[in-house]
């Protein structure tokens, strides 16, 4: 089946750092500009759906608090996942293959600074066998490196260069949290985190909020020079049970990568969803990416990390290359669960 | 924390799997705005710039989606759109039955605000009866809704249906 034509023709995000403000008060100015930079008038958005999670926030249904960022009158058409805004596009990018609506809205929110996060990641794991034990992200994260050491598929160095490049490339975006000029060598001189993660290989705690406008072909042509069309876009999950997981490849990544023809053509730019360094290695792997590709020019996630935001935000900063004419083809990636269980693969392209 | 162990060929029953995550979360800037105001016993209001709706507390327009700056000092003096009476009990209850919580739209705003109603027979609370709130000495204020004791009447003729028909 011949899918539809769609594309993202806006995105705005807020500047990501820890804030006093509450999450419909970080949603309001970026969906207001999102709207805005679209061209398109709320009341042609025929879809609106968002990601976000509650334990975040600790305290249920928090996604409905921030309805009031959208303006939902007269009533409209609105979804929600409890995961990264990325999958929540990719329901807005199905919604709109039934044809009868021209234009969604995809936003996502977090405010990851108002628990102990390593910790309350431990809520999405399984709670018979794994959480009791409470295992933190960090912990998980630096089991899956071990395992990368271990299998010489990267060393603690690269770890590091990987860290350094990212954190460079995040002083030109105006919106990162965590920027600036490090030696790979003097980063391996700092003690480890939780071993062998250092902290230059986490993300940081990040507040934040993203919004993206989705258009279908006509429409997105109108209101858009330069419309960053989605070409392919599909996400696969792995079994939760670490212990089932090779925690050093990622099938899901590599067959959502196949699935959404990453392969088909260059890729110019790829934004990939990857908090800790060692993931960035185990991602390019599964999507096959070479030295030529330039990797989050953003600063990525070790930049910048909301959570349940991140991950939108890949593809909101490859498809703003498109649309300010500085690419061509870019991949974005996001990811969901412990050590990348969960992955969303995204092809975009100028016409 | 010790679980009984179940008996041979007894089903389990109960796992215990104890979770504690401490939040420090946000007022925001609308709320403590809004909160800090309800302390030196002020009500803030803010209108929308697209519908010109007054909405207390100040937030996001619902309707709009768009910002709004609450600075609009809003009477604490209103009027009763709706009410329930309350007749049974439940568990941190400190209110004397039966008494009234209703629907409350103050003097300058455009939407209502939910209270309790004190200082009347709860079979003599009606829609339309004035009331203002009864705030509590400075020094018991905080940043509640409870700074404000309850709303009692003010003694001033109902108002017509039709000053308020809009906020139902």
């Amino acid at each position: 089946m011949a899918t539809r034509e769609i594309a993202v023709v806006s995105f705005a995000q807020t500047n990501s750092r820890r804030n006093e403000l509450d999450e419909t008060e970080m949603l309001l100015p970026v969906i207001t500009e999102a709207v805005k930079r679209s061209g398109i008038a709320r009341s042609d958005i025929g879809f609106t759906c968002s990601g976000s999670c509650d334990y975040l926030g600790g305290r249920p249904f928090s996604f409905v608090m921030v309805i009031d960022a959208i303006g939902a009158w007269p009533p409209i058409e609105e979804s929600h996942v409890e995961m990264d805004g990325a999958f929540a596009l990719y329901e807005a990018w199905v919604r709109l293959q039934h044809g009868d609506i021209d234009a969604a809205l995809v936003y996502a929110f977090g405010k990851s600074s108002q628990g102990d996060l390593p910790d309350v990641m431990v809520t999405q794991l399984d709670p018979y066998y794994v959480a009791p034990l409470w295992p933190d992200s960090i912990s998980l994260a630096a089991l899956q490196a071990r395992a990368m050491l271990d299998e010489k598929r990267c060393t603690e160095l690269e770890m590091a260069e990987i860290a350094v490049r990212n954190r460079k490339s995040a002083k030109a975006n105006p919106h990162a949290h965590l920027k600036g000029d490090h030696l790979a060598a003097n980063l391996l001189g700092e003690p480890y985190a939780v071993a062998p993660l250092r902290r230059h290989d986490c993300p940081p705690i990040t507040d934040g909020a993203t919004a993206i406008v989705l258009a279908a072909g006509d429409l997105a042509r109108k209101v858009c020079k330069r419309p960053a069309f989605i070409r392919g876009i599909d996400h696969r999950i792995e079994p939760h049970a670490l212990g089932l997981r090779d925690l050093t490849r990622s099938p899901s990544t590599k067959l959502a990568g196949e699935r959404a023809g990453v392969g088909k053509g260059k890729i110019d730019v790829a934004e990939l969803h990857a908090p800790f360094t060692h993931q960035e290695v185990i991602l390019r792997d599964a999507l096959g990416l070479g030295a030529e590709v330039d990797v989050n020019p953003s600063g990525g996630a070790l930049g910048a990390n909301p959570m349940m935001v991140a991950g939108l935000n890949r593809i909101g900063e490859a498809a703003q290359r498109i649309l300010d004419g500085k690419a061509n083809r870019v991949l974005a990636h996001a990811t969901s669960g412990p050590c990348l269980q969960q992955n969303l693969v995204c092809v975009l392209e100028a016409e | 924390m010790s679980e009984p162990k179940p008996k041979q060929d007894e089903p389990i029953k109960r796992m215990l799997a104890p979770v504690r995550l401490e939040f420090t979360v946000s007022a925001g800037r609308d709320k403590t705005a809004f909160l800090g105001a309800i302390i030196e016993g002020r009500i803030l209001g803010g209108r929308c710039p697209s519908c010109r709706k007054v909405y207390v507390p100040p937030r996001g327009c619902p309707t709009c989606g768009v910002e709004m700056v609450g600075d609009i000092p809003i009477s604490d003096h209103g009027v009763v759109t709706t009410f329930c009476t309350v007749s049974i009990p439940f568990e941190g209850q400190t209110m004397k039955l039966p008494y009234v919580y209703a629907s409350i739209v103050l003097d300058g705003a455009d939407v209502p605000i939910f209270h309790l109603v004190d200082g009347i027979d709860a079979k003599d609370a009606r829609m339309g009866l004035r009331v203002r709130a009864d705030w509590r000495p400075p020094a018991e204020r905080k940043p509640t809704m409870e700074s404000i004791r309850a709303f009692v009447p003010t003694g001033e003729p109902d108002a017509a249906f039709d000053t308020y028909k809009e906020h139902l």
